[in-house]
């Protein structure tokens, strides 16, 4: 029997609005689909893309990333600036050829629990639609090297 | 190339610096990077079509300030870079003697003879045949119009494809890699002391040229070049397996152009793009 695809996102999320506010998506009881791994970060200053793409390489089907509105950063810049990295980032990988449909931004504060709902189940919905990211998980299987087991070699 | 010979042995014979970064040409007629340090030295300099090499990339080398300032010779181009090192703290304006010679284009293939069809993609659509600023200029030159930009229409058809197409493309030109780090070795602007490459706890780009880990070092390496990068293409010329990297770094200039008016190497006290941010930047992608 085939299985559904169920993407896999990372999330990479600030420590103080989004995560907080995913957290309050919890206790609100509020219903989200569960395939977003949350990543837990300081701030979205943070974030080095070169996180993305090592999420990309182990396996992530789409990445989220959030964090403070602008002017609600716990270290006062540290959103702006990663607000210019994301812009040239995107139109980087956007030219590489990983389009807005894998890669999301969001700016969600502590106190946005519905929003959060609302946002991670978009980037699943945009990400299950798109199918499972075959193109670059070949890559990693280009990457596998054989390794020596008793009898023989195996590629596990 | 007189005015340059003579520029060079006055400076260094009136020690306004230490040493000049120059090119000579050798007895097979190649053109090489050669620092003088004595005036007699700068009999050897020369400059034409072939000196394609950015000698901006030695400029970080020097340190020792205190024992005089550094003379180096640049094409219009060539000084952006040095214009980018000064606005990220690389060097002191005052640690440089510039020398500035008025370029009228350089070869891709040195083996061949200057042409429309032998130059270097960047001259074809050079905007700084002549430094914009400088302490010393030799002002020979030979008139050239260059404006068959091929580049452009590449970058074009490149952003036509679906992403799927491009992904495509690009891993087909990134499987040539071979991680031989020349375009970092030969960027004016690659100066960091600990390259995220060489980076082991934790490993964050595959050392090995394999497909994924060359997908990684060149994604990253343009994006480090991103609103820094002067667009010398010294990265594709140095590249042993002809990958088209400034495609990618004339994109990211276009995108840092395009979206925050944003030219790097224009002026030294311009802050940089990527060290600097503004409450009203364009935020359109953010849900």
């Amino acid at each position: 029997m085939e299985e559904k695809f169920e993407p896999k996102i990372a999330a990479f999320v600030c420590n103080w609005c989004t995560y907080t506010g995913a957290d309050l998506a919890g206790t609100s009881r509020l219903k989200q689909e569960a395939n977003a791994r949350l990543i837990r970060v300081p701030c979205t200053g943070r974030i080095d893309p070169v996180f993305v793409i090592k999420a990309f390489e182990n396996g992530a089907d789409g990445v989220l990333i959030s964090g403070c509105h602008p002017g609600d950063c716990h270290y006062n810049a540290g959103n702006f600036h990663a607000r210019r990295r994301w812009t040239m980032f995107k139109n980087l990988l956007e030219f590489v050829g990983i389009d807005s449909t894998r890669l999301h931004f969001s700016w969600v504060s502590a106190s946005e629990g519905k929003k959060w709902v609302s946002v991670v189940d978009g980037v699943i919905d945009s990400v299950r639609a798109k199918g499972p990211f075959t193109q670059f998980k070949k890559l990693n299987k280009e990457h596998e090297i054989p390794v020596q087991t008793g009898e023989g070699v195996s590629t596990k | 190339m007189n005015e340059l010979k003579q520029i060079c042995k006055d400076v260094l014979t009136e020690k306004k610096a230490r040493l000049i970064i120059g090119y000579s040409e050798d007895k097979n007629k190649k053109v090489k990077p050669y620092i003088a340090r004595t005036p007699e030295d700068a009999e050897k300099f020369t400059f034409n079509h072939n000196a394609v090499n950015n000698l901006a990339v030695y400029i970080p080398r020097f340190k020792n300030h205190f024992e005089g300032k550094i003379g180096i010779v640049v094409k219009g181009c060539d000084l952006k870079a040095v214009t980018a090192l000064i606005q990220e703290n690389q060097v002191k304006r005052e640690n440089l003697f510039i020398i500035g010679v008025n370029c009228s284009g350089v070869v891709r293939d040195t083996d061949k003879d200057f042409s429309k069809d032998n130059s270097q993609i960047k001259c074809k659509y050079c905007q700084m045949k002549t430094p914009g600023y400088f302490d010393a200029i030799a002002e020979e030159t030979i008139e050239f119009e260059l404006t068959d930009d091929d580049q452009a229409e590449m970058m074009a058809k490149i952003e036509k494809m679906t992403a799927e197409e491009r992904l495509d493309f690009w891993n087909a030109e990134f499987e040539k890699c071979i991680k031989c780090y020349a375009c970092r070795q030969v960027c004016p602007m690659c100066y960091c002391e600990q390259c995220i490459a060489e980076k082991s706890t934790p490993k964050w780009i595959d050392t090995s040229a394999t497909p994924r880990g060359n997908f990684a070092w060149n994604t990253i390496r343009a994006f480090h070049m991103a609103g820094r990068c002067i667009g010398c293409h010294e990265c594709e010329r140095a590249c042993p397996m002809d990958i088209p990297l400034s495609l990618l770094t004339r994109k990211m200039g276009m995108v840092a152009s395009a979206e925050f008016g944003y030219r790097p190497g224009m002026s030294i006290d311009e802050p940089t793009l990527i060290g600097s941010y503004s409450t009203s930047d364009k935020e359109d992608f953010i849900k």
